[in-house]
């Protein structure tokens, strides 16, 4: 169970901030609502949450940043969309806003946008040093994103990002929304974790509205989350093997992806099951012929997968490319608790569905696959471990799935929720707080990519620039879910 | 791998038949086309895609265009790098305030003549975003548009659909 807020003062804050600094505690996310800043953090040894509201004086709050570098980007937000800044913050400079919009701090006290400051990216020192600029458009078929790189030759001496182009303003369009148009945003924070977002969103009203959900539908939930988590993984799988030019593995695993989409399409009548999670429960049941469907499946891809796992594991030529490539270090990914594969292939142990144990993850029996290389190719592994593991979730799933109802009625009041569910890619953060009408006042939502895309820029450090699109793909962030 | 590699040859394509040209696209297609300046390009279509702030549902979707059960490039369709390369762009999401730049530069740099497609249904005409402060609104309120698939995310049959009835009056004798 997750405890409700904590009001604290300057010093309960600051005391809270250096045990982020220690290590003691791993931050889980940084927000704003009206003057107040919020801050999540966890306790990775008893996997307690805490959550500390400090509310500002004339806009400010004592910084994070500067003591805990993984709150630097979550504050420079903060400060472009509410306009709070954070007391000596090391980097001044916005984050999402790039210029473009007609209000500045759109979601705290607005005002016209002034004409912006030129972007100064930070500076690397040494010789023979070239700089080379990509994106927001890229070459492939993905999201936009801008990368500065300064290489030396062909060696990356320093990668710096610049989000935001995909900025939708969804918190924004959250503020006075309906719970069901707001769960329908919230699934489309990031496409490609439609469910767990929605998953999440629900997990945090029912918690707010003291909602209890049927059995049937928790058990949904987690059946359709796993297929997520399949599909995604044999997306990147085969995704990261084409950018080591390697396409046979992207074609075999291009067909299982597809395989899955098909099967999720005639459980749940929507390919990525879009807004079938809801508040209260799920939108629709499985379809009759669901788990023979599903069951099928799984035996299809027992049969094949274990041949491409053989492939890539006996292919020296793609080995060549992922071992030792885009090393994030193990420390780092502790100290920016870094979810999902990226965390788990750097020897973080951390999965929210272990961790927590939200239902019904508490009755289902699976293991959370962890490496220490770090490179590209554990974060392969760590993903062809989750397959295995989510296919045995499935069957559990189906031979426990209870009958009942599928959804639970709500009722509107005026509450708070805050939820961490186990997306793909990591931890997904949605922090929730509802008026009296059941509208939301705000939401926050944190994608995993916040704590990883970070460590992209030092993963790449000391790597050829040719080797960054591998290096991308096997962290596979999501630029919407970032930007949102 | 041999063994993975024969037995894609042994086994039977997985790669399904060709839908129908979608009615409604071909209708939508018959205006603009016809006034664009026709330049022969057989049947082939240089695609390259723009992400103008998706969510990457969309995305997701486009991928699967080139999976061996669509398998795109049989149609003479195929996705480029560039835009210089390109003679459809293929665009997605609403417009973000924050692409809305980077979106007009790709399209202009675009050589004619060219076709745009807005897919899903944030393209249209910003979908679940429309109205917020970071959202410019659908594709067409940017560059203009040939040819909308609607969805969200449509599905790849459907893009497929589209595109072809898309190539079927690019090839069209003027
Ligand atoms: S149409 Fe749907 S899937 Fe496509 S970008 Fe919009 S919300 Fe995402």
């Amino acid at each position: 169970m997750i405890p409700p807020r904590t009001h604290v003062t300057e010093e309960g804050w600051r005391q809270a901030t250096e045990r982020l600094a220690t290590g003691e505690l791993t931050l889980l996310g940084l927000w704003a609502d009206g003057a107040d800043v919020s801050m999540a953090h966890l306790d990775e040894k008893t996997a307690d949450i805490g959550v500390l509201t400090y509310t500002c004086e004339d806009g400010r709050y004592p910084s994070v940043g500067a003591r805990h570098p993984p709150a630097i980007r979550l504050e420079r937000a903060i400060a472009s969309l509410f306009g709070l800044r954070a007391d000596g913050a090391p980097d001044a400079r916005p984050w999402l806003d790039l210029g473009f919009w007609d209000v500045a701090q759109p979601l705290g006290k607005r005002a016209p946008a002034q004409a912006p400051a030129p972007y100064e990216f930070l500076p690397a020192g040494g010789e023979c040093l070239h700089q080379i600029a990509v994106g927001p458009v890229h070459a492939g078929i993905i999201e936009p994103g801008h990368f500065r790189f300064t290489a030396n030759g062909e060696h990356v001496v320093r990668l710096e990002q610049r989000l935001g182009y995909v900025h939708k303003g969804i918190e924004g369009l959250m503020q006075g929304a309906s719970l069901d148009r707001a769960a329908k945003l919230a699934g489309r924070t990031s496409g490609d974790s439609t469910v767990a977002y929605a998953f999440a969103f629900a997990q945090a009203a029912e918690i707010a509205l003291q909602v209890e959900v049927p059995a049937h539908a928790v058990f949904l939930r987690a059946l359709m989350a796993e297929l997520e988590r399949i599909a995604n993984h044999f997306g990147d799988i085969g995704a990261i093997c084409n950018d080591a030019t390697f396409t046979l593995m992207h074609a075999q695993c291009g067909i299982l992806r597809e395989r899955v989409l098909r099967v999720t399409h005639a459980c749940f009548g929507h390919r990525l099951m879009m807004d079938v999670i809801v508040p209260g429960g799920v939108a629709r049941d499985i379809a009759p012929e669901g788990a023979a469907v599903l069951r099928t499946l799984v035996a299809e891809v027992r049969k094949v997968f274990p041949a491409l796992i053989e492939l890539y594991d006996s292919t020296a030529s793609l080995q060549d490319r992922t071992v030792t490539t885009g090393v994030v270090k193990p420390d780092y990914a502790r100290q920016f608790g870094a979810g999902g594969y990226v965390g788990r292939a750097s020897g973080r142990a951390f999965d929210a569905r272990r961790a927590l144990r939200y239902a019904p993850y508490d009755l289902l029996k699976f293991d959370v696959p962890v490496l220490d290389a770090g490179d590209v190719n554990a974060r392969v592994w760590i993903r062809i471990r989750e397959v295995e593991q989510s296919l045995a979730l499935i069957e559990q799933i189906l031979d426990r799935l209870p009958a009942g109802e599928i959804i639970a009625p709500l009722r509107a009041k005026a509450g708070e929720g805050l939820a961490l569910v186990e997306a793909f890619r990591g931890d997904v953060l949605v922090w929730l707080r509802l008026d009296e009408s059941g509208r939301v006042a705000r939401c926050h939502l944190r994608d995993a990519s916040w704590f990883q895309w970070p460590l992209l820029e030092a993963a790449i450090e000391g790597n050829i620039v040719a080797d960054f699109p591998l290096c991308n793909k096997s962290f596979n962030c999501s630029y919407s879910g970032h930007d949102a | 791998m041999r063994k993975t590699l024969l037995e894609g040859l042994t086994h039977g394509p997985l790669t399904e038949p060709a839908p129908a040209p979608d009615e409604a696209a071909l209708k939508e297609l018959a205006e603009s086309v016809e006034r664009a300046a026709r330049a022969r390009l057989g049947r082939s279509l240089s695609i390259r895609q723009v992400d103008a702030g998706s969510c990457n549902g969309c995305e997701l979707e486009i991928h699967a265009l080139a999976n061996a059960f669509y398998d795109l490039e049989r149609f003479g369709l195929r996705f480029v790098a560039s835009p210089r390369h390109a003679d459809v762009l293929m665009i997605t999401g609403p417009v973000t305030k924050n692409m809305r730049e980077a979106l007009l530069r790709t399209y202009n740099a675009t050589p004619d003549p060219k076709w745009v497609v807005a897919i899903g249904a944030c393209a249209a005409d910003g979908g679940i975003f429309a109205g917020s402060y970071a959202v410019e609104g659908g594709v067409k309120d940017v560059v203009p548009v040939d040819l909308h698939i609607r969805g969200c995310p449509p599905s790849p049959t459907d893009m497929l659909k589209g595109l072809l009835a898309l190539l079927e009056q690019t090839s069209r004798k003027a």
